[in-house]
């Protein structure tokens, strides 16, 4: 479904992504881990089409991708922001926030489809005509899955969904994805910092540091604690010295 | 008689709301020592609003009633002039980003002197070495470099370091943490943590460490307070906390995923109205 073979991405002096690759079966969904600054964020951006100037190779379903990316691209690829107060416009109502993926897309029956969006991510009719602001950060984050899935794309882009969420509404949001994901047959990609949640969703991860991928293995082994390269043994570390 | 560091007697705090008073504080007893306390809660529980108003830096129009004591000195009759003697001097801050509480314009080094002149006596070359002291004790590996670098030539850590090295200048009885690592990486994050503890073990200071994270409070302190809507639930020994038994505490701990313990579900939080009487 997804292929990346050797990326590179530069800002001015700073090399951020150096030859990454990573392939992802449809349907499959795949975790990149790291600490801030060691590329993962960057690699889905590239992936998404948000950093020009990256070199490599990346095609999706066998498609290769360029500088530019036509419509077809951003209506079957979308994206969830890890702040939700940053990533939804303050002065539309969510409402006017779901109508426009619909209206990119050229989609009719808009009326049906924000009430089955709202719906899907489990939220009550009379948050359509709100404001982000009259909103708990669950809810918007509740509505950014919702303006991502409405235009019905087949991959879906998660950036921390969950990392400016308490854990309680970070259960709930992460039950919902796991849901949505089986229910839409998604392929997902997603990044975090924390492994245990990336360990939660996914079935497959890569370990990032300096730009690099370190260590690519399945999530079953990271808990059999199989891991080899020594950041991955100090994550997994650190991550079960706070459950113990 | 010697008294508790800190001793909270039923405070109360409220904020004006577009309806009348929305409370924030609904009655917090909390009694420490020098020790380390946790606080832990949700956002909104009220957490952060008890530190803020043990140092009296709560905005003038939140509506504050109870009894704050700092090593018997009464918070909320004190004068501006001994809170001034009482803030920074006695009791220091360490917030979340130390991007927004730095000054973008100072040097890091200018910064921690500064804090040092302010509290103690000496001339301008004294406060200087013992900026530069400070920085070798938040274990900085080339302090020189740090001492001349404005806030944003840091990383994050390194900046959280200086932060809690200008706390320390004037060698406080008291350090409030709020949220201090949750802007870092796991791995810094750790490291930072185990900073503080060493630190305030080693000067016999109290500490209290307010985070929305269960574990990682129960792993650095010695005793938690778990907040829930503006009140303390339940009270633990850190080493208890298996046997913590607030179907709050036993929630937040259930419903965040595990390396150990893999689950095809996350059981979610159900908020029962009876934890709000």
């Amino acid at each position: 479904m997804i292929e990346v073979q050797d990326l590179h991405v530069r800002f001015g002096g700073v090399h951020a992504v150096r030859g990454v690759s990573f392939a992802i079966a449809a349907g499959e969904s795949f975790g990149l881990v790291g600490e801030s600054g060691s590329g993962k964020s960057t690699v889905l951006r590239a992936l998404a089409g948000l950093i020009p100037g990256w070199t490599g190779a990346m095609t999706l379903q066998g498609r290769p991708l360029g500088a530019r990316r036509d419509r077809a691209f951003f209506r079957s690829v979308q994206m969830v922001f890890q702040d939700p107060y940053g990533s939804l416009h303050p002065r539309q109502t969510v409402d006017r926030i779901l109508a426009e993926p619909l209206a990119i897309h050229g989609l009719s029956d808009a009326e049906a489809r924000i009430r089955r969006a709202l719906e899907e991510v489990a939220l009550s009719p009379i948050v359509r005509f709100r404001y982000p602001h009259q909103l708990s950060g669950g809810q918007r984050q509740r509505v950014a899955i919702a303006r991502a899935l409405i235009a019905d794309p087949s991959v879906l882009l998660l950036d921390e969904p969950t990392s400016a969420l308490d854990v309680s509404v970070q259960a709930e949001v992460l039950n919902l994805l796991a849901d949505l994901r089986a229910a839409r047959q998604l392929t997902c990609i997603l990044v975090s910092h924390n492994l245990a949640v990336v360990a939660h969703l996914c079935a497959h991860l890569a370990v990032m540091q300096q730009g690099q991928v370190v260590e690519a293995l399945d999530v079953a082994s990271l808990r059999a604690g199989q891991a080899q390269h020594p950041h991955t043994r100090d994550l997994v570390a650190l991550s079960r010295d706070l459950e113990a | 008689m010697t008294h508790p560091l800190v001793e909270i007697a039923d405070l109360r705090v409220d904020f004006p709301g577009p309806n009348g008073f929305v409370p924030a504080v609904r009655g917090v007893s909390l009694t420490m020592g020098r020790e380390k306390l946790g606080i832990v809660g949700e956002s909104g529980s009220g957490k952060s609003v008890t530190g803020r108003a043990l140092m009296r830096l709560l905005p003038p129009q939140a509506r504050v009633a109870g009894s704050l004591r700092f090593d018997g000195i009464d918070i909320a009759a004190a004068t501006p002039r001994a809170m001034r003697k009482l803030r920074g001097a006695r009791i220091g801050l360490v917030l979340q980003d130390p991007k927004f509480s730095l000054n973008p314009v100072m040097t890091a080094g200018a910064q921690i002197a500064e804090a040092w002149a302010t509290h103690q006596r000496g001339s301008a070359r004294d406060a200087r070495d013992a900026a530069m002291r400070l920085l070798e004790q938040v274990l900085i590996r080339d302090p020189r470099r740090v001492f001349d670098a404005y806030p944003h030539e840091l990383s994050g850590g390194m900046g959280q370091r200086v932060m809690i090295a200008m706390m320390l200048a004037p060698e406080p009885d008291l350090l409030i943490a709020d949220e201090p690592t949750s802007a870092l990486d796991a791995t810094v994050q750790a490291e930072i943590l185990r900073l503080i503890d060493r630190l305030v073990s080693d000067r016999g200071m109290g500490l209290m460490l307010i985070s929305h994270d269960l574990p990682l409070v129960f792993r650095f302190c010695d005793r938690v307070a778990v907040m829930y809507a503006g009140r303390v639930v339940e009270e633990v020994a850190a080493k208890d906390l298996h046997a913590a038994t607030h179907p709050y505490t036993r929630g937040l701990l259930d419903c965040m995923p595990r390396l150990d313990a893999p689950r095809a579900r996350l059981p979610v939080l159900t908020r029962d109205p009876a934890w709000l009487a």
